[in-house]
């Protein structure tokens, strides 16, 4: 079986040589994907041949992340879910938004593992590199990135404190979740991770016929919360001293 | 200073799938019963469809005492410690039958005998060397009565396979005889699990929809379920889902005797002079109460029970309460639920919908339903293919070596293949063994400053290799209906699990078991016991009904012993 170094490699190698036919090329659709029909036009695919920093939209006002750590972030999720001709990735859904509302709300207790992180991530392509990371090309951020999936980025000279595979799976669980988790949380805008899944979306109620196999779902682009039928509190804290026996 | 509160008959710690059950008979019998849980009552309105808030951040909505309290685990007493971000059940009335998948399987009569099983049929060598595994003090026949209520009290979707003798190959043909179908036809096949169901037949098996204690019509006037996709660790928005805190507690309220008591967090059982439980403590809001009560009936979760057990310390039982034979916490075990098989279709299998108790089960292969023989284990699996996944979930399915975890190609990957991934479900045999124990941690404390339970286990050989036995003959089910790729998951560790049994066994002899035929401490005669912590073996089943026949059960002697066992 082929390591995944060597199929990162070998898709990159792949990526490389239909680049340059790849906006003429059509979007690949999945037979019987259900929602493949109801895709948005693709958006004209990234070029893969300098830094991708997103600067299409502009940014959100940052709760947790700095101005620089949010720019290494976006550079990140670019290569972990690049916008190519597949169509968008997680820049485009907001994954770094998500990210940044989190850390300073439900996930504020990895606030201070993203900035060691993030900042050891840096540390290590000036040393390894000779480049900051934005400005590696993607084949060259794509293997420093393997290096700390794979956790060989950890040692004195990289500067991360646990070991560096750590850190990239938290990350990479955080994309996904911005990615393809419900956009009440400020990320997959635009359903961009439904639609890259064919998810037909959100229901209350689902018939047989939605389950049966060949059956292509009208895609709901809607988040759980956009009824009033569910509570958005997100946790339960009842006031001290609230009573607790069912009589009261 | 602790407030003690006026006493009454019973208390039940703990207001989930055990003690929500209890209540009911006992407060339908005349007994003033007072439910003391954690949590708090969440409706539907806290059930949003929202794969964040249940999947991933571990139900921000409830109470965190859980969270609080996760177990440590080692492999062994001179492996690492380690502990897990988040406690696999929750609080909250009705507990994890909020949340829980709702599998509502009876055990397999050989479950309840599988010393005795094993020696007629094969010898007493094939009992796993090192295993404290014993027979059940009764038999499948005495629980069916009691399996039979729950099903039909709260509510439980399926098909039965061997009505009082009569086999019906639709449903499971090496179930024990029932005395009569369940009270709801099953939930409703989808395309993927009929065509599953199909290459079973082609194998000559004989598949069948699983039990659920789910609606699959309106039941006790409450809807059908929606099959929306979020049932797993999910509440059901329609209250479909035949919890405790739908079912049993709401009538056991309407009686009059029976009080749910909310945000309730116990810390020890009193006992008195005489060494019988005399109050529970509990701590709301920072403030202590005593709860006096004639009789205990601890119903926390397997980890809970053993704490609560072990912290509850007297002259009378110096080692922790119902502890002077030094058996609390040992006959542990969590279910070999890990080993899994995932499988890759070349076509999509719009299984973007449904639920984990919508499926198609395949028993040939669990417990003694085949012979051993010739093979190096006892025991077997059930295998269970459903119907259930969302889009994170989507978005982090195998790729079978074609892929790599990220980048452009594993985009390209998932954007083909994510509805075409299933993985199985495989529940295996998991026997008790020497040195498989809980106890308390050392070193790790919760908020209150109370040691958290400490989980020493690991799996061994017999579980090993019920394991590749069992991924085999998944594998060779998902081949049969087309599969192109398959991938086996590792078995895991013994670490906190939704399915973990013993700490306070149930049996007759009381230098080896906790708790007495009827669930009934051996040494605290007024203190009993429910939940999966009384069970010895797991068989291939969730224990939820199984751990709520027997809370009934439990129950229903109280009731007809009162004036014995009150005092």
């Amino acid at each position: 079986m082929l390591s995944r170094r060597d199929l990162l490699r070998a898709a990159g190698a792949a990526m490389a040589a239909t680049e340059a036919s790849a906006a003429t090329t059509a979007r690949r659709e999945t037979p019987g994907s259900p929602a493949g029909a109801d895709l948005p036009p693709a958006p004209a695919p990234m070029r893969h041949d300098r830094p991708h920093d997103d600067q299409s939209a502009p940014r959100l006002p940052l709760e947790a992340l700095t101005a620089d750590e949010a720019d290494l972030l976006t550079a990140i999720v670019a290569r972990l879910i690049p916008s190519d001709a597949n169509g968008p990735g997680a820049v485009e859904a907001g994954a770094v938004h998500y990210i940044d509302r989190a850390l300073a709300g439900a996930l504020s207790s990895s606030r201070e593992a993203y900035r060691r992180g993030l900042s050891a991530l840096e540390r290590y392509a000036r040393s390894s590199r000779g480049k900051p990371f934005r400005e590696l090309a993607p084949i060259d951020q794509e293997s420093l990135l393997i290096d700390v999936e794979t956790g060989s980025a950890t040692g004195s000279g990289a500067g991360f404190d646990g070991s560096s595979a750590v850190f990239f799976a938290m990350l990479r669980a955080h994309t996904w979740q911005g990615t393809f988790g419900d956009p009440f949380y400020g990320g997959n805008r635009n359903f961009i991770g439904w639609d890259l899944l064919g998810y037909p979306g959100v229901r209350t109620a689902v018939t047989p016929d939605d389950q049966r196999l060949g059956a292509v779902p009208v895609p709901m682009r809607r988040s759980a919360y956009d009824s009033d039928m569910f509570n958005k509190a997100t946790a339960s804290t009842p006031p001290k001293g609230a009573p607790h026996g069912d009589d009261a | 200073m602790a407030t003690t509160l006026k006493g009454t008959d019973v208390v039940i710690i703990g207001l989930g799938a055990a003690g929500g059950i209890a209540a009911l008979p006992l407060a339908e019998a005349g007994v003033q019963v007072i439910g003391l849980e954690a949590g708090t009552w969440l409706t539907r309105r806290d059930f949003a469809p929202d794969e964040i808030r249940n999947n991933v951040r571990d139900w921000p909505q409830a109470v965190q005492k859980a969270n609080h309290e996760v177990p440590t685990h080692r492999l062994n007493p001179s492996a690492p410690t380690t502990r897990a971000a988040s406690h696999p059940m929750m609080n909250g009335v009705g507990g994890t039958t909020l949340h829980y998948w709702a599998q509502s399987w009876r055990l397999n009569p050989w479950d309840f005998h599988v010393v005795s099983e094993t020696t007629r049929r094969y010898g007493r060598s094939r009992v796993p060397a090192g295993s404290t595994v014993e027979d059940w003090p009764f038999g499948y026949d005495e629980l069916e009565p009691y399996y039979d209520k729950v099903e039909w009290e709260t509510g439980v979707s399926g098909k039965g396979g061997n009505i009082k003798g009569a086999l019906d190959p639709t449903g499971n043909v090496f179930e024990g005889p029932r005395q009569r179908d369940y009270p709801m036809p099953p939930l409703r096949p989808t395309g993927f699990t009929d065509l599953m169901a199909a290459a079973a037949r082609s194998l000559g098996w004989k598949p069948f929809a699983g039990p659920a204690q789910i609606n699959s019509r309106t039941f006790q006037d409450r809807s059908p379920c929606m099959y929306h996709g979020f049932c797993n660790r999910g509440g059901c928005h329609v209250d479909a889902k035949n919890g405790t805190s739908v079912t049993t507690i709401p009538r056991a309220q309407k009686t009059g005797r029976f009080t749910v008591v909310t945000r309730a967090h116990v810390t020890t059982l009193d006992v008195d002079a005489k060494g019988r439980v005399s109050a529970v403590r509990y701590v709301t809001d920072g403030e202590e109460y005593i709860q006096p009560a004639k009789v205990v009936l601890l119903a926390a979760y397997t980890y809970e029970n053993t704490r609560l057990l072990l912290l509850s310390k007297s002259p009378a039982f110096p080692n922790g309460l119902s502890n002077n034979h030094g058996q609390v916490g040992r006959h542990y075990l969590s279910h070999a639920q890990g080993g899994g098989v995932s499988a890759l279709f070349p076509f999509n299998l719009n299984s973007w919908y449904g639920l984990p108790a919508q499926g198609t089960a395949v028993d040939e292969f669990a417990d003694d339903n085949f012979d051993h023989g010739a093979l190096d284990f006892i025991g077997g699996g059930n295998l269970w293919i459903y119907s259930d996944r969302r889009p994170i979930g989507a978005a982090n399915v195998p790729t079978f070596g074609r892929a790599p975890g990220w980048g452009a190609a594993w985009k390209a990957f998932i954007k083909e293949h994510a509805d075409r991934v299933n993985t199985a479900y495989l529940q295996k045999t998991t026997l008790p063994y020497e040195g498989n124990v809980l106890d308390l941690d050392p070193e790790v404390k919760d908020p209150l400053g109370f040691p958290v339970c400490r989980i020493t286990a690991d799996y061994r050989d017999n579980e090993r290799r019920i394991n590749t036995f069992v991924q085999d003959r998944m594998e060779q089910w998902y081949r049969a209906a087309g599969a192109v790729a398959i991938q086996r998951n590792p078995l895991g560790t013994m670490g906190p699990s939704t399915h973990s049994y013993g700490g306070t066994r149930m049996g007759d002899n009381p230098e080896t078991n906790v708790v007495n035929r009827w669930g009934f401490s051996h040494e605290v005669p007024n203190l009993g016991v429910l939940g999966g912590s009384v069970m010895g073996t797991s068989g291939a089943r969730n224990p939820t009904l199984t751990l709520q026949a027997l809370a009934w059960r439990t129950a229903d002697h109280l009731v007809k012993n009162w004036k014995g066992i009150a005092g």
